[in-house]
């Protein structure tokens, strides 16, 4: 009957990438052979919307099935012949359809719409746009196309906000509880909010701020890095605010966030807009991992519950929300789907109302909050997951506490964790101490990530409303003995205990790619594979930083070196001191601007004798340089010069200094200092290569030799090397400070960890041998 | 007060039985004391060092004045002539010895000679081959400052450069096809004397100037797997296939190359002194007296309450107070006969049979980091390379028996001593220990590295190929045993050598029954000073 009564049909679907869309499809195409099936969607950034639908439909793990029982090539003939898709976006007015696409639109005889923004932390005027104005513009647009086919909006249940008790399948207006906005000046007002928000963030206290903000995350990175990232932060505030926002307007009205604040009130608009068109709502629970259909356990996306679950067995998330007797509505996908084509197999009555289904499993089979955390618990007790160790992870037990006080104690771990995060930062560490920085911050990343599960999730978990299913029911009832099998909608099948140990959870664990075998990994096998590509022989160019990277020394270390080297010990004593007194400023300057501290710097060498400089350069190497060298890193110059890359050094360090280290490298770019009558000035012959300056150089020296930079590596050790590294396809860190340690590790760079040979002897202070020791004989 | 007897005792092979003390093992810088099982353990005494010379700046002049087989040393200088003095480097003696040393004594002999006949044209060459560079430090105390500040400033006193392009030549082919090749100026020479210090009875002889002043060309004729494997062992020069190959480049030179005059000395084992702190390291461990217990006890709390560093220095900071035994001088291999035989004199112990574990404490010193750090490969080398070589006959331990050395062995490296050495250890070790799969896969490359070579010329680093050398000293040790055990090492440096470790001797000795079965006979090798088994 459901099959037959579709067949021939043109069904109309948006959101068909998503979670409940492609299951749709997928069942379309499988349980109701003869409709024809029109698909509505938004073209990607970089991708055409067949392109998207081939990869985010159609390759889904959800059509294996179909694929099973007709062979690739087959599958892919039966979605030619049985699907077209359209160009659209339902954020837009007229939903930005050609006039092909209107066409086929037109020709349509049901429209489900399922497109929204899912997300419980959208920005206010992102959910508005989407979720609240969404299902208006698609009724608007039938309307302009003349076109009267029966529209399906998917809603949710939580439309009917946090009461306690029944909620009923009835319009909101209809219900008792009903508070009366106004949709349209609820739109007016999060455009507006966006509009202020934008404009605040454009005032110079703030952009000051988002300046400061940056320059604290990437430091002394150059200036077009450094707007860029302000930039980054200025966009990324004004989203936050509207979250925030939407947040704030969704509890003053009485709904749990912005979603179904922004679905309830589409709901309003669509009842008010779609004119001579029949409507019908579908209001699904939290929808989760399929029961049967196509497959047991069946899922797309990190889900609601996933991050929960999976944080939970991590012992990540210590506590959690909830009221133990409440009730959790979770409903498996397939059955949102089954009540869907039901639905629209069903058809509209015609009388001009909107009937309303609810696809929830809460007074029909409810799964006490309680229970669920047993189930859970007892089985990651069964299945553990393993740290990177290979040690089994205890999860924690939850003793559903109310909500403000996880929060508090949440809050409380997040604030010591910025703590000590912003004092890392400040301290120079640099290598195998800065990881400690990056793990302090990926903690923080943790609690934050806590935080806001327990913010937007909470609210749900302490949801005690109950949503009737009666049309649901009577819906299935109407069905056929095989149709109550092949669209079964009626949650009272599910037994909870199978669902949680047996099919979800398995899914669930697999999904998040957690490691459920006590078998260590090899720790190291991202840096061996990383390091592979890098010494890939097609690479072209490798270029290398100097300080810090090579040697573990700095411009100051080896100013000092050279002009003690001919100094007595009561000078050097006196020489010494200066430079520690001159040490912090020094420092500062640097962090602020490395171009202004070398040119301040080099003033130092005015006067200097280039030959003499010359001549204690290879002393310099000797005892200087290959003692601060990094053996490793000599090393893999070498190893990229045998591969027959190119070997560039490019540092803001002196000619004189880094002569001895010509033969490492084919060219060196470096500061260079101009002479008059054999004595150096002070003053250097070009702006040095550092910050943007040195990926300027680097592009440069590519072009001249013909050499294609997304096939270069470079080797860099703090942020103020950004631009270097930008600029390549290969970035590498060496030792990275904390700043970069964060940014190399969530990029996923190359790390190297290169020390000092052992056993070198190290000085205290960087100071010249003495001059020989002249002992006579006699 | 002096108990010291008449004439110095021959070496001595102590069976271990219930009253013998704990025994002296060198452990780097540091020492072990152990036990060793009763009933079927010997060990190996070195003998006595030899009287010295009472005068040996006579003798010095007496042997320039007297040389074997060539003329007096004053019938050879004329003015006008290009005269070339080289002589032995850093790796010579170990430890250094007191200042003077030997070189600075004839060095000085032999210039006063040649002032005398007016030679003005002389050049003063440290042939230290692919060795590193001696610093200023090195060459004022080998040839003292007088001559350093003579011939120094003006460049007429310098280090060999093998890498040189203007400054070797070959002088030719051995009927084996080994090319011969030598430092420009000394082949371009009218006369080169070679001053020489013997400490084992491999140096010396046609190894100094062929080996010594020679390049990589040359000296990879005979520094090779297959020489290597063929010298049973490289210190019995019958046996020597090193030695061989060194006496027929000899030949060439003889023929093509520059008139040579070899001055050798051989020098006792007066290693640590008679009296003084060190001076227990020497006795046996029995003749101990209280004093010498309590000097011991001291030093090791001492040292072992020193930071690494510190006790590096205290070490090589150590000068010997040996004494000169022999000088003699004249034509090469009649010099050497003489040399060899003095050296046989002072190290070589009559020890019957074979052992099936032979166990040895390694010193912080080999020929290769003198003021360095001993890296594991120079470990490796000093236990395999130096140490199991010095037999006569046949190896102290049995085919497919076991060496347990005993060394802290350290992952450590001198940046700029042994560049190549760090990455010969973690780039080549770590993918093979083969010694002929070494050679034929990485030698090349290492080689002719540009920037071994830079830092061979311009710093102060061994030649890149020096590592794959060591390797290959050890290649006959490596073939002949069935495992090899280090004491007391950094676990993660000994396997990267491709040896086992062990936390105690007796671990060690538990090890090595899993290859050579229950109740092995042990043979301990007591050296430092150094000792030459001579196992029929």
């Amino acid at each position: 009957m459901i099959a037959s009564s579709l067949a021939g049909k043109r069904i109309a679907i948006t959101g068909a990438t998503g979670f409940l869309g492609t299951a749709l499809v997928e069942r379309l195409m499988r349980s109701v052979p003869e409709c024809h099936i029109v698909l509505l969607i938004r073209p990607g950034k970089r991708s055409t919307v067949t392109q998207r639908a081939r990869r985010e439909i159609f390759r889904n793990d959800a059509f294996d099935r179909l694929v099973e029982t007709h062979g690739k090539e087959g599958f892919f003939a039966m979605v030619d012949e049985r699907v077209t898709i359209i160009e659209g976006d339902v954020g837009t007015d007229g939903l930005n359809l050609d006039d092909e696409g209107r066409e086929v639109l037109a020709s349509c005889d049901v429209v489900i719409h399922s497109a929204a923004t899912v997300s419980f932390d959208a920005a206010l005027s992102t959910a508005v746009e989407v979720n609240l104005l969404g299902p208006t513009r698609v009724v608007e647009t039938l309307q302009d196309l003349g076109a009267s086919p029966h529209m399906i909006a998917v809603s949710t249940c939580y439309v009917a906000g946090n009461q306690r008790g029944t909620a009923n399948e009835e319009l909101l207006t209809d219900s008792p509880f009903h508070i009366d906005v106004d949709w349209r000046s609820e739109v007016k007002a999060a455009r507006r909010l966006r509009s202020d928000f934008d404009a605040e963030s454009r005032s110079t206290d703030r952009l000051a701020e988002f300046g400061k903000r940056a320059q604290y995350e990437i430091g002394a990175a150059g200036t077009p890095l450094l707007a860029a990232k302000t930039e980054t932060l200025r966009q990324r505030w004004v989203s936050e605010q509207l979250v925030e926002a939407g947040r704030a307007r969704a509890a003053s009205l009485g709904w749990p966030d912005a979603y179904a604040y922004t679905k309830a009130l589409g709901e309003r608009a669509l009842a008010e807009s779609k004119g001579n068109i029949d409507v019908s709502i579908v209001r699904p629970s939290i929808i989760e991992s399929a029961w049967a259909e196509p497959n047991p356990g069946w899922i797309k996306g990190f889900r609601m519950a996933e991050p929960i679950i999976i944080s939970y067995a991590r012992g990540l998330l210590k506590e959690f929300p909830g009221v133990p007797e409440g009730i959790v509505d979770v409903i498996p996908v397939d059955m949102v789907v089954a009540a869907l084509v039901g639905v629209a197999s069903q058809g509209h009555a015609g009388d001009g109302s909107i009937d309303v289904t609810q696809v929830a499993s809460g007074t029909r089979n409810p799964l006490h909050y309680r229970d669920l955390v047993k189930m859970v618990g007892g089985w990651f007790q069964e299945h553990p997951l393993y740290d990177e160790k290979g040690q089994p992870i205890s999860a924690p037990e939850w003793s559903f506490p109310g909500r403000g006080a996880v929060e508090r104690q949440l809050n409380r771990v997040h604030k010591q964790l910025d703590t000590a995060d912003k004092v890392m930062k400040r301290l120079p560490l640099r290598g195998k101490q800065a990881r400690l920085n990056a793990h302090i911050e990926s903690q923080k990343e943790v609690v934050e990530t806590a935080i806001g599960y327990v913010k937007i999730y909470g609210a749900y978990a302490e949801c005690e409303a109950l949503y009737g299913v009666e049309n649901l029911i009577e819906m299935h009832e109407s069905f056929t003995k095989d149709e109550q099998t092949t669209f079964c909608c009626d949650p009272g099948v599910v037994d909870w205990e199978t669902y949680v140990t047996k099919i979800h959870l398995p899914t669930v664990v697999d999904h998040a790619r957690a490691k459920t075998t006590s078998r260590r990994t090899d720790p190291d096998a991202r840096t061996k594979r990383l390091r592979k590509r890098v010494l890939a022989p097609e690479r072209q160019l490798a270029a290398f930083d100097l300080e810090n990277t090579l040697i573990s020394s700095n411009v100051v270390f080896s100013y000092s070196w050279l002009a003690t080297r001919n100094l007595g010990t009561a000078d050097r004593v006196k020489f010494a001191a200066n430079l520690l007194r001159e040490g912090p400023s020094l420092l500062a300057l640097d962090n602020r601007d490395r171009t202004d501290f070398l040119r301040h710097f080099y003033r130092r060498y005015e006067g200097a004798s280039v030959e003499e400089l010359d001549r204690l350069g290879s002393e310099l190497l000797a005892d200087h340089i290959l003692t601060k060298a990094f053996p490793a890193a000599l090393r893999r110059v070498r190893a990229h010069r045998q591969l027959g890359h190119r070997t560039l050094l490019i540092t803001g360090a002196l000619d004189v200094v880094v002569k001895p280290l010509k033969p490492l490298f084919d060219d060196i770019i470096c500061a260079e200092m101009t002479q008059r009558d054999g004595r150096y000035t002070g003053e250097l012959t070009h702006v040095p290569p550092t910050g943007e300056v040195r990926a300027r150089e680097l592009q440069d020296y590519a072009a001249t030799h013909d050499l294609d930079l997304s096939e270069a590596v470079a080797y860099a050790d703090s942020s103020s090397d950004l631009p270097l590294l930008d600029a390549v396809g290969f970035p590498v860190a060496v030792n990275p400070e904390t700043r970069l340690t964060s940014m190399a590790l969530k990029r996923g760079w190359l790390i190297e960890y290169w020390a000092k040979s052992e056993g070198r002897s190290d000085r205290t202070l960087p100071l010249g041998p003495l001059p020989s020791l002249r002992r006579s004989r006699k | 007060m002096s108990k010291k007897p008449t004439a110095p005792r021959p070496g001595f092979v102590l069976e271990v039985d219930r009253q013998t003390p704990p025994i002296l093992f060198h452990h780097g810088e540091g020492f072990r004391m152990e036990k060793l099982p009763i009933g079927r353990t010997r060990v190996i005494y070195a003998p006595e060092p030899l009287r010295g010379l009472e005068d040996p700046d006579s003798a010095i002049v007496d042997a320039l004045k007297n040389p074997i087989e060539d003329d007096p040393l004053p019938s050879l200088l004329k003015p006008g002539m290009k005269l070339t003095i080289a002589f032995d480097d850093v790796s010579l003696p170990l430890p250094p010895m007191q200042r003077p040393d030997v070189r600075q004594r004839i060095i000085e002999a032999v210039l006063d000679m040649a002032a005398e006949a007016g030679v003005d044209d002389v050049h003063l060459i440290a042939a230290l081959a692919l060795h590193r560079r001696m610093t200023e430090a090195e060459l004022r105390h080998a040839l003292g400052d007088r001559i350093y500040e003579s011939f120094a400033p003006d460049g007429q006193l310098y280090n060999h450069d093998a890498e040189d392009p203007d400054g070797m030549v070959i002088l030719g082919e051995t009927k084996h096809g080994e090319s011969v090749q030598m430092n420009k100026r000394a082949a371009e020479s009218d006369l080169v004397i070679y001053v020489n210090i013997n400490i084992v009875s491999m140096d010396g002889g046609w190894k100094s100037t062929a080996t010594g002043l020679s390049g990589y060309k040359g000296v990879s004729a005979h520094h090779n797997v297959h020489t290597m494997e063929q010298s049973k062992s490289f210190m019995d020069q019958k046996k020597s296939e090193l030695h061989k190959s060194n006496w027929r480049q000899g030949e060439v030179i003889k023929e093509h190359g520059p008139r040579i005059f070899q001055i050798e000395t051989t020098i006792n084992t007066n290693t640590f002194g008679e009296t003084g702190p060190m001076s227990v390291l020497q006795k046996r461990e029995w003749e101990w007296s209280m004093k010498d217990r309590a000097s011991f006890t001291a030093m090791n709390t001492g040292l072992k309450a020193m930071s690494s560093a510190n006790r590096r220095k205290v070490f090589h900071s150590w000068k010997a107070p040996y004494d000169i035994t022999s000088v003699q001088a004249g034509e090469v291999e009649a010099v050497h006969k003489k040399t060899t035989e003095m050296v046989y004199k002072q190290h070589l112990v009559p020890v019957e049979g074979q052992t099936d574990v032979m166990t040895m404490g390694l010193p912080y010193l080999t020929p290769y980091n003198v003021n360095s750090i001993m890296n594991p490969i120079l470990v490796m080398v000093q236990g395999l390379g130096y140490f199991f070589n010095l037999y006569k006959g046949k190896p102290l331990v049995r085919e497919g028996g076991v060496l347990i050395m005993s060394h802290p062995t350290p992952w450590e490296f001198h940046p700029v001593h042994h560049p190549s050495y760090i990455d010969f250890f973690e780039q080549v070790l770590a993918d093979t220990t083969n010694p002929a799969e070494i050679e034929k896969k990485y030698e090349k490359q290492f080689a002719e590295d540009e920037w071994y070579r830079h830092l061979y010329r311009t710093s102060y680093a061994y030649h890149g190929v020096h590592p794959f050398y060591m390797w290959y000293w050890g290649s006959h040790a490596m073939k002949h045993l069935g495992q090899v055990i280090i004491v007391g090492g950094d676990p993660k440096a000994v396997r990267r050598l491709g040896f086992k470790p062990a936390t105690t001797l007796q671990d060690a000795l538990e090890m090595a029954e899993d290859v050579v079965g229950p109740q092995p006979t042990i043979t301990h090798y007591h050296n430092p000073p150094i000792l030459m088994a001579d196992v029929t």
